[in-house]
Order: structure tokens, then C-alpha cells, then sequence
């Protein structure tokens, strides 16, 4: 048997993926990326409960899980159409350039 | 075998997030992040969880990744300008990611003190009929709830995208 694979590396795993979408939704610009960053750090999350699901032998992580890519795709659905009106409106897709509330 | 395939397609995941942030081009970005999700499935599916691996497949890589295509090309958003970041600061800032990433590490293998391994097929209570079971008996409620919410998320997709906003 090799090195073998426990809870932690998912743990571990997910915290990368965290950290990388982290880092995509601060430094990034454009609103695409900084929404599939959003994505990113929502997956993490999914992994967390699937593998403590598994650490438990019990199946409430998985159904959180689904509930959390439900959530996801619901804030996908609704970000991508706060763009598009964003779009109409003011013909950029780069965040720093969109500072109508600024005073 | 369970060790190979997590260390591959963990990688893979890590590797195309990398892509997804720094790539200049959304396209490509979002090609990456499907190399995210797929890679995802396969781990949860070594974790058992299959009916959620094939959510993944279906619901992220399938219709979330296709709904972002659609919008990058509507929008037609090109490269974006490099931004105005200083050396110091890129220099700086990966090896410091780095650094905190170990240091998480470190202190998540203090907190769980987990010697049993994951091995493929010990869970399996993932399936299907499992999931479903418990989603309609136990958790109705939430459910219900989520169907609320996502209805009021197309009602508020449909409205923003739908016309022009005065």
C-alpha cells in the first residue's frame, strides 16, 4: 500500500481551492471570473461535506451538499443577470469601472 | 489505486483553479473550470457519493458552465488589460499563498486526528435511492424551501435580464 489517503487531504484539498478562489475574487477584474471564483469556493465547500460524510459513515453532508449546489446555481443564474443589466447599461464588464454608488 | 487517482485528479482540480484565476481570456477560464468540476466528480466518487458526482457532471459542468459560455459570449468580453499590480506585490504574493496554504495544513492535521483511510467503496451510502430517500422523508422542508428559492432566482433572472431597465 502506498501513502495512504485520509480526510485530510480532501480537508487539505479544499483549502487550496478556497484559497485559489479566494485570491481570483480579489484580484480578478472582470465580473465572469470573479463569479466563477464564487464557483471555486462553493466547490471547496462541497468537498468538505462529501468527505466528512464519508469520515462518519453518514449521508447528511451529501444531502447539504446538494443543497449547496442548488444555492450556487441559483447565484450563478441570478449574478449572470445582474451582468447583463449591468452591461445594457454601462457597456463594461470590469468591476473597478463600475462605481455608479460611488460618491 | 485510490491513492494515484486521488493525487491526479487532485491535481488536475488545483491546477486548472490556478488557470481559471490567471488566465486573461473568460473562455479560457471557463474551460478550466470545467477541468475543475470534472475532476471534482471523479473525488467524489472515490469519497462514494455518487449521486452527487453526477450532479456535478450535470449540474455544474453541464448547465452553470454553458450558462457562463453563453454569457462571455454575449457579452463578448475579450482579454482583459493586465491589471496595475506592482512586482513587489506578485513577487510577494504567491509564495506568501503558499506559505498560508502550508500553514492551514499544518494546523487542519492538529485539529483532526484522523488516521483511518478513505478507501474506495467503504461508503455507500451514496447512491441514489439513499440520497432521494433521505432528501423526501427527513429533509422535506429544506427542500420545499430550496424550491422557493429558486424560483424567486429565475423570477429575479428573468426580470433583470429580460428588459431594459430604466
Amino acid at each position: 500500500m502506498l501513502y495512504p489517503i485520509t480526510t485530510i487531504h480532501y480537508v487539505i484539498l479544499s483549502a487550496a481551492l478556497l484559497l485559489i478562489g479566494t485570491v481570483g475574487f480579489l484580484t480578478r477584474r472582470n465580473i465572469v471570473i470573479i463569479l466563477m471564483s464564487i464557483e471555486l469556493i462553493l466547490n471547496a465547500v462541497n468537498i468538505n461535506l462529501v468527505a466528512f460524510s464519508e469520515r462518519f459513515q453518514a449521508m447528511e453532508g451529501q444531502i447539504f451538499a446538494i443543497f449547496v449546489i442548488a444555492v450556487a446555481v441559483a447565484e450563478a443564474a441570478v449574478g449572470l443577470g445582474i451582468l447583463i443589466a449591468l452591461f445594457r447599461n454601462r457597456e463594461t464588464v470590469a468591476s473597478d469601472e463600475i462605481d455608479l454608488l460611488k460618491w | 489505486m485510490d491513492t494515484f487517482l486521488f493525487l491526479i485528479f487532485a491535481a488536475i482540480a488545483v491546477g486548472c483553479g490556478v488557470i481559471v484565476v490567471s488566465q486573461r481570456h473568460p473562455i479560457h477560464s471557463a474551460i478550466s473550470l470545467i477541468g475543475v468540476m470534472g475532476s471534482l466528480a471523479v473525488l467524489y466518487l472515490l469519497l462514494g457519493a455518487e449521486f452527487i458526482a453526477a450532479t456535478q457532471v450535470l449540474v455544474y459542468a453541464g448547465a452553470v458552465m454553458v450558462l457562463f459560455l453563453f454569457v462571455i459570449m454575449l457579452l463578448n468580453a475579450g482579454v482583459e488589460p493586465p491589471g496595475g499590480k506592482s512586482w513587489p506585490v506578485r513577487l510577494l504574493g504567491i509564495p506568501l499563498l503558499v506559505v498560508l496554504l502550508g500553514v492551514v495544513s499544518f494546523l487542519i492535521r492538529g485539529w483532526i486526528p484522523v488516521k483511518e483511510t478513505v478507501v474506495f467503496g467503504s461508503f455507500t451510502g451514496g447512491g441514489p435511492r439513499d440520497v432521494g430517500g433521505a432528501l423526501f422523508t427527513e429533509y422535506l422542508l429544506p427542500f420545499e424551501i430550496v424550491s422557493v428559492l429558486i424560483l424567486v432566482a429565475i423570477l429575479g433572472a428573468v426580470v433583470l435580464g429580460g428588459k431594459e431597465i430604466d
